[in-house]
């Protein structure tokens, strides 16, 4: 994968400078803890020494110009970067004081702990039914068609797509129209019970009611996982996060609650950006 | 064009609506008060009649802050100004609405016989105004440091109303035949004093601009 590149002439303080970093002991409802992580695509530095904490059960939005590093961050919190070929990764991340990263990790079971939900929905070519209920049958999570009826039903129902769909489960997920399709994903992902979604740019391919409608699930979920969103639309992060974290040039410039990000944040280069003077 | 630029644009054109307004209140408090200290009753009545541009550049300025939230939905210090303005755009418009009472009561007053106190309500408007076109620069300069120096300078009005208002009751008592006509500069200084309040708003409201800090209420 090539790294995009990007044009804002810009310096970003070097992370010591910053005031929003993290304190180097993780707070007891910490889900998600890095510290020092660096990311390269071959000699490329892509992430330079992120830390970040991430508590459980809020959601957390990710904001940046593209090439910024944003996707990349959220793809090394469930190892997905681990398929891309040249990549290489250093520092530390904790998901519940475990370090994902050290060796002998089940990066299987890892996954089915983070799940993911990308930009462009991804069904399978198969029913609705049968979309959802795939994760469940690979990892044999269920012993029984009525268990596995009833974790369908439960994922779909969490994803706000059971009502609408309850009458054709045997139908062709891709029937569904691009906010249904994104939200079956949604529930694919759920299907397995993950404990943390990541979702990458998950509603920039719809339209303002689907996308209205995977917020509100966005706000909804949050009472049970926490969720880490790549969003390009700042309004969108206003509107599901409770924090907010810009990064810019592989750097993480600024963390902070939503609310103050939006209306009085820390640093020059963030207000910059969320004012539209750059990026 | 960049979006950015057509906001900034924009922003620039609302920070000069509400400088006209604010110099239109500056403007009409000035001229209340050369109609009660000059017992000039045309410029009194010019006072009023000028109300309603005010009115309307108020309205004109609300219209404007809600077209930019709605259309450019402004973040960080550009919300923090728009917001600012559209609290401020009022608080200048009752400053205006309050030299428009005081040009009614000059306008009474200038029937009677003059009373020695006008005098004193004269440094009292003298000091309104100039806080006024302090708080004015200040937010013009996003100067949070002086914004809360003006704040401080509002006690100076209110001592002066108070010295004001015990003169005047004093007055009622010792010379009863003096007493609607107490009872009118009563009112003008509270007029007065009400302004040193509003003006104390603009700068707070400053501050929340410049810092992100909110003041108001926190003694």
């Amino acid at each position: 994968m090539a790294v995009q590149t990007m044009a804002p002439r810009v310096d970003v303080p070097e992370r010591r400078d910053l005031p929003s970093v993290p304190s180097e002991t993780p707070s007891a409802q910490t889900k998600i803890s890095v510290r020092d992580l660096d990311f390269f695509y071959g000699r490329t530095q892509a992430l330079h020494n992120i830390r970040l904490d991430i508590p459980e059960r809020v959601v957390m939005a990710f904001i940046g110009p593209s090439g910024c590093g944003k996707s990349t961050f959220l793809r090394t919190l469930n190892r997905m970067n681990d398929v891309i070929p040249g990549t290489r990764v250093s520092g530390e991340v904790t998901i519940d004081e475990h370090d994902i990263y050290a060796a002998g990790t089940d990066v299987v079971a890892l996954r089915r702990k983070v799940g993911m939900v990308f930009q462009k929905s991804n069904p399978f070519p198969k029913s609705i039914f049968e979309n959802v209920a795939y994760g469940l049958r690979i990892n044999r999570v269920t012993s029984s068609k009525s268990e596995l009826a009833g974790r369908v039903e439960q994922a779909l129902q969490d994803a706000a797509l059971w009502n609408e769909v309850k009458d054709r489960l045997k139908t062709s997920a891709l029937s569904l129209s691009g906010g249904q399709q994104q939200r079956l994903c949604i529930a694919r992902a759920l299907a397995i019970r993950p404990q943390i979604l990541l979702m990458d740019e998950p509603a920039s391919a719809l339209d303002p009611i689907a996308t209205s409608k995977i917020e509100e699930l966005i706000f909804d979920l949050k009472k049970q996982y926490t969720i880490v969103i790549v969003t390009h639309n700042m309004q969108q992060a206003a509107r599901v996060s409770d924090t907010t974290a810009f990064f810019l040039l592989g750097k993480l410039i600024e963390v902070n609650a939503t609310e103050k990000m939006f209306t009085a944040p820390n640093e020059k280069l963030t207000e910059d950006y969320i004012t539209g003077r750059f990026g | 064009m960049d979006l950015h630029r057509h906001l900034d644009d924009e922003l620039s054109s609302l920070r000069d609506r509400v400088l006209l307004l604010g110099g239109e209140a500056e403007l009409a408090l000035e001229r209340a008060m050369y109609a009660l200290t000059e017992r000039d009753s045309e410029v009194a009545r010019e006072v009023l009649e000028h109300d309603d541009r005010v009115d309307h550049l108020e309205v004109e300025i609300d219209r404007q802050c809600i077209d930019i939230i709605a259309l450019r939905q402004p973040a960080a210090r550009d919300l923090r100004f728009v917001i600012s303005v559209a609290k401020m755009a009022p608080v200048l418009e009752r400053i205006a609405d309050h030299a428009c009472n005081i040009a009614r009561a000059s306008i009474d007053l200038n029937n009677e016989p003059e009373l020695k106190l006008v005098f004193d309500l004269g440094k009292m408007a003298d000091h309104a105004l100039a806080m006024l076109r302090a708080a004015l620069d200040a937010f013009t300069s996003n100067d949070a440091l002086t914004a809360r120096e003006i704040i401080k300078s509002d006690s100076a009005i209110n001592d002066l109303y108070n010295h004001i208002f015990h003169r005047l009751i004093e007055l009622m008592v010792t010379e009863p035949a003096t007493a609607t006509r107490d009872a009118r500069l009563l009112f003008v200084a509270k007029h007065l004093e009400r302004i040193g309040d509003y003006v104390t708003d603009i700068c707070e409201l400053t501050v929340y601009m410049a810092e992100a800090a909110f003041i108001k209420h926190s003694n």
